[in-house]
């Protein structure tokens, strides 16, 4: 137990964590994960932990609320909110402390409901352990539903979990969180895993009931864009110590630490394509939990490392006010290797080589007809990234997977090899057909045979897709995992044994197997830390300068898309409402739906100018609305048109087609993103 | 509010109905199987009954009363007559007493024992369950889930005879034989203790097993994190959000084991001279008493369905999302 040393009349910080060392006991042997944190978040501010997983910044999140799991040991530090100490907490004082002062959202709405219970009772559970009387607790229920900005919070208190969105059950546990008016409010990851449109709403939300609240707010998040949007001030984790601190303008705009740099130049930014320069990966792995670490966190990987990196723990060195580096060298900072140039470009031809004409699918659901896909036209030429963006729900995997073969498209429509018809399944498409379309998922661990080795899993591939087996086999697998920059260790070894990232390379390699000339991506980095992510798309950029192979390129990452793609597809409710040039989409005009689209991204250069809100969810592609499928979320509808009657494609010309009834003066151009100062924004 | 109520209560009417015509479906087929079986089995089943040196009349008489000489759809439909009327006849090996009052017996002795166990078994093995749970990864645990699985290897019928050697031979207390002289309650659970203890041995681990893994994956759900989160004590937590996610698979093996358990227990029942459905059953067999055997069997079969649906519509009234699926579409 530590005394609490409470500076003369200042108010104590909301929450104060003082060289915080902990580690978890696994089979019996203690690993550090948490080597000396110190941060603290003042009364009202939002203050922002970023890193890379097992950095320890959920396990710092959890430590503030004391939720530990049973084989953690907190070996040294404390932990303080509001001039309470926390490690010294009787199991009652930490419940009182927990239902009235501090309060947690996390990521995966949809687990942290209780699935048998409906909503109503959920939430008034907290209300009950106030002291409040059954009937004042539904009363208070109701209101903290309707004070989350949901509609008609009467209906939902009587719903079960599995009949609300994503979005929706956030916005409960976010009441419930709410319901002792916390002075703290923990967020992990709270919009990871949601569209982008609803990812916007919920921090619209948080932020306003910041403002309602002055509560503090500790958000943890990978995605720096969010960060960057919502906090005062935010933290950089590595290995279980914050190595840069200051305010997000200070460290976003002017990094001070070699990771932060690395870290910050693995993301594509300020519209960097793949045409100008690589992303940076950073070389290395990420340490485990429990390696030791006992100077510098980030002497293995530091491009800018001295001798006395490897014998003294760094100091925290001042750059400007409250913005501080733990690094010997923080002078060298602009010696750190900046990404590669991009000397050659790959050439995009002429001919297509993958066409899509008029395919339509249709599901049968409950006796009930489900367009999924409404007539997509698309073609590939050699050497194109096609990128393909718009929320859950709006027919991208559908189209995925109909192009390699997994659904058959309806009648009438058809997916063209060189100009010729191919089968629409797969298991009566031609050898070179299914050579020609390969695919790679978000999950490696599903799409490899894990009892499997590396040279297993690719010879099989490779026999299947090139027919050649024996020594040649061996050899072409040697070839690729070369080529995928995976060393002839890793072709020993099972997947199980392989981090995330290499496994998306062994993935990658699978589709690789038999040159294809076009590989679907679906979602490949998504499941991955930025600096893995820079990795492969950096190794896709390369494979498609080497090999002229085309990607359908689907990822809800919009700032991923904008540096991979040629061309990028905009869907909505299985239609394609908008195709273009990246240049023309990101310059506008754009189709309504779009501008909302990009408007909802958090970025980490500034924020955005305005944010174009979309009302209501996605439609059911089994009950599309009549006309326009977008208008009944659109804000420039036309009532009279756009409710009754299919748009026409407007034409803006370079190939850039529209389908929308405005014309093309009208239509709206994408919010531009301003630099924030470094003032708190909004 | 009130629209939502009624959604809920509709739906889960229609889960309940479609649940039933299932087991209807799967009776009529065990019906049609029961039928089948003296028709195609080789060998004839009358002159097994009757015996190898039987007089043809005699073997004439018995072919009738097991209505052999019907079509098979006449057989099938007097079948339907006799479960619907609960009417199957004499029994052979005890004449002038119906099949329908000798099942009754005994059906009322081995519901006795089961309800008997299920009051035992159930809280301890739950119990257990949770508690090694709880104490995951720590001696407690192992020994739970060691012992547990230690004694399931025992079966019932052996560790009914030990339990007879070193506690009832010595112990006044403990009875060698289950069926008790008069019927009071009192003497009846008396009697019956050692049986069930012996249920208890062979299903504490199965049940406790089955428990804990339902526990430790409702413990480590996010949900749980949420209750206390919301500041609820332990016991809250448990009460309110842990048994009702936990206990599901519990339920359902409940459910699949009480066939078992009344009609399966045949040597636990021989060991304790208890004259229960399993002792009927295998009496009926031995004595070719086709009448008795098709009645016993018939029972189990039916009571085997009850269980399942029972457990099904209570895992259903459980978890709202249960009642989506299941049933015939």
């Amino acid at each position: 137990m530590t005394t609490n040393e409470q500076a003369d009349d200042a108010p104590a910080p909301a929450l104060s964590i003082d060289d915080l060392h902990m580690a978890y006991v696994v089979r019996g042997i203690p690993r550090d994960v948490l080597r000396g944190v110190s941060l603290q978040v003042t009364q009202g501010e939002a203050y922002g932990l970023v890193g890379e997983s097992g950095c320890g910044k959920s396990t710092t999140a959890y430590a503030a609320l004391r939720y530990l799991p049973s084989n953690a040991r907190i070996l040294d530090g404390s932990i303080s909110a509001d001039g309470r100490d926390l490690t010294g907490m009787s199991s009652r004082e930490l419940r009182e402390f927990r239902a009235s002062h501090a309060s947690m959202v996390y990521q995966d709405p949809v687990q942290a409901v209780n699935p048998v219970l409906r909503i109503g009772p959920q939430v008034a559970e907290s209300f009950r352990i106030l002291g409040q009387s059954k009937a004042e607790a539904r009363e208070s229920a109701l209101q903290a539903l309707h004070r989350v900005r949901i509609a008609s919070p009467e209906s939902v208190m009587e719903r079960y979990p599995y009949q609300l969105s994503g979005g929706m059950l956030q916005r409960v546990v976010i009441a419930m969180a709410l319901a002792g008016d916390p002075k703290l409010l923990v967020l992990d990851e709270p919009t990871t895993g949601l569209d982008a449109t609803v990812e916007a709403e919920v921090l619209d939300l948080v932020r306003d009931l910041r403002s309602e609240t002055n509560a503090s707010i500790l958000l943890i998040a990978h995605n720096l864009g969010v960060i960057r949007t919502m906090c005062d001030r935010v933290g950089v984790m590595y290995a279980g110590r914050i190595v840069e601190e200051g305010t997000v303008a200070d460290v976003f705009d002017d990094p001070s630490h070699p990771y932060t740099v690395g870290m910050l130049n693995s993301i594509p930014r300020r519209g960097v394509r793949k045409t100008d320069r690589e992303l940076f990966a950073i070389p290395g792995n990420l340490p485990q939990i429990g390696d030791p670490l006992p100077t510098c966190v980030y002497v293995d990987r530091c491009p800018i490392v001295g001798d006395v990196c490897h014998t003294e723990i760094p100091p925290v060195v001042a750059r400007s006010d409250g913005h501080w580096t733990r690094c010997h060298f923080p002078d060298k900072i602009d010696e750190v290797p900046q990404p590669e140039d991009v000397s050659s470009v790959a050439e995009i031809g002429d001919e297509e080589i993958i066409g899509i004409h008029g395919v339509s699918k249709t599901f049968r659901q409950r006796g009930q007809d489900v367009p999924a896909l409404v007539s997509i036209d698309l073609g590939f030429a050699s050497g194109e990234t096609l990128g393909m963006v718009g929320e859950s729900g709006s027919g991208k995997s559908t189209l995925a997977k109909t192009m390699v073969g997994v659904h058959e498209p309806d009648d009438g429509g058809a997916i063209t090899l060189r100009g010729r018809e191919m089968a629409g399944k797969a298991t009566q498409r031609r050898h070179e057909s299914i050579q020609a379309i390969q695919m790679v998922f978000q999950n490696p661990d599903s799409a490899l045979n894990r009892s499997w080795t590396v040279r297993r899993i690719l010879a099989r591939s490779v026999k299947k897709l090139t027919g050649v087996g024996g020594d040649e086999a061996d050899e072409r697998v040697r070839e690729i995992a070369a080529a995928m920059r995976l060393s002839p260790r890793h072709l020993d070894m099972r997947p199980r044994q392989l981090s995330g990232g290499l496994k998306q390379r062994v993935a990658i390699a699978r589709a690789f197997a038999g040159d294809p000339e076009v590989v679907v991506c679906d979602e490949p980095t998504s499941a991955l830390d930025v600096s893995v992510q820079a990795a492969i798309l950096n190794l896709l950029a390369l494979l498609q300068r080497e090999q002229h192979t085309s990607y359908l390129f689907i990822s809800h990452d919009i700032g991923v898309v904008r540096y991979l793609a040629d061309r990028i597809a905009v869907m909505y409710v299985g239609r394609i409402v908008e195709l273009g040039t990246t240049g023309d989409i990101f310059a506008g005009p754009v189709h309504p739906y779009t501008e909302a689209l990009l408007s909802a991204v958090p970025s980490i250069d500034g924020v955005a100018a305005d944010r174009i809100p979309l009302d209501g969810d996605i439609p059911s592609p089994s009950n599309p609305p009549a006309g326009c499928v977008f208008h009944t979320r659109c804000k420039y509808r036309i009532v009279g048109t756009c409710d009754t009657d299919v748009p026409p494609v407007v034409d803006a010309g370079g190939g850039h087609s529209v389908s929308c009834h405005l014309s093309l003066e009208q239509l709206p151009t994408p919010v531009q993103i301003v630099a924030s100062g470094s003032d708190s924004p909004g | 509010m009130g629209t939502n109520d009624k959604d809920d209560g509709r739906q889960m009417l229609r889960y309940m109905i479609r649940r039933v015509l299932l087991s209807l479906l799967t009776l009529g087929i065990l019906l049609v199987v029961i039928t089948l079986i003296p028709n195609v089995a080789p060998g004839d089943p009358a002159r097994k009954i009757a015996g190898a040196f039987a007089s043809p009349e005699r073997l004439a008489a018995v072919t009738t009363s097991l209505g052999l000489d019907d079509s098979v759809p006449t057989q099938f439909a007097k079948l339907v007559r006799d479960v619907v009327t609960l009417n199957f006849g004499e029994s052979f090996t005890r004449p002038g007493e119906s099949v329908t009052g000798l099942v009754r017996a005994s059906l009322w002795n081995s519901f006795k024992l089961v309800l008997f166990s299920l009051l035992v078994v159930l809280p301890i093995s739950i119990g257990g369950g949770v508690l090694a749970a709880f104490k995951k990864d720590t001696w407690v645990d192992r020994s739970i889930v060691t012992t547990g699985l230690a004694l399931s290897s025992i079966p019932e019928f052996v560790s009914g005879v030990i339990l007879q050697a070193f506690l009832a031979v010595p112990i006044a207390f403990f009875k060698v034989s289950a069926d008790p002289p008069n019927s009071g309650i009192a003497t009846n659970l008396n009697y019956l203790l050692l049986p069930v203890l012996s249920v208890l041995i062979v299903y504490f681990g199965y049940i406790a097993r089955i428990t804990r893994a339902g526990t430790i994956t409702a413990l480590e759900a996010d949900y749980t994190r949420t209750a206390f989160m919301k500041g609820m004590s332990t016991s809250e937590v448990i009460r309110k959000h842990v048994l009702r996610n936990a206990l599901q698979p519990t339920v359902a093996v409940t459910g699949t084991q009480l066939g078992y358990l009344f009609g399966g227990l045949v040597g636990l029942e021989f060991v304790f001279n208890y004259p229960g459905l399993g002792r009927l059953i295998l009496d009926a067999a031995r004595g070719a008493d086709y009448p008795l055997l098709r009645g016993g069997v018939l029972t189990v079969a039916i009571i085997y369905m009850l269980a399942t649906l029972t457990a099904d519509l209570v895992i259903a009234w459980m978890n709202p999302r249960a009642r989506l699926s299941g049933g015939m579409a």
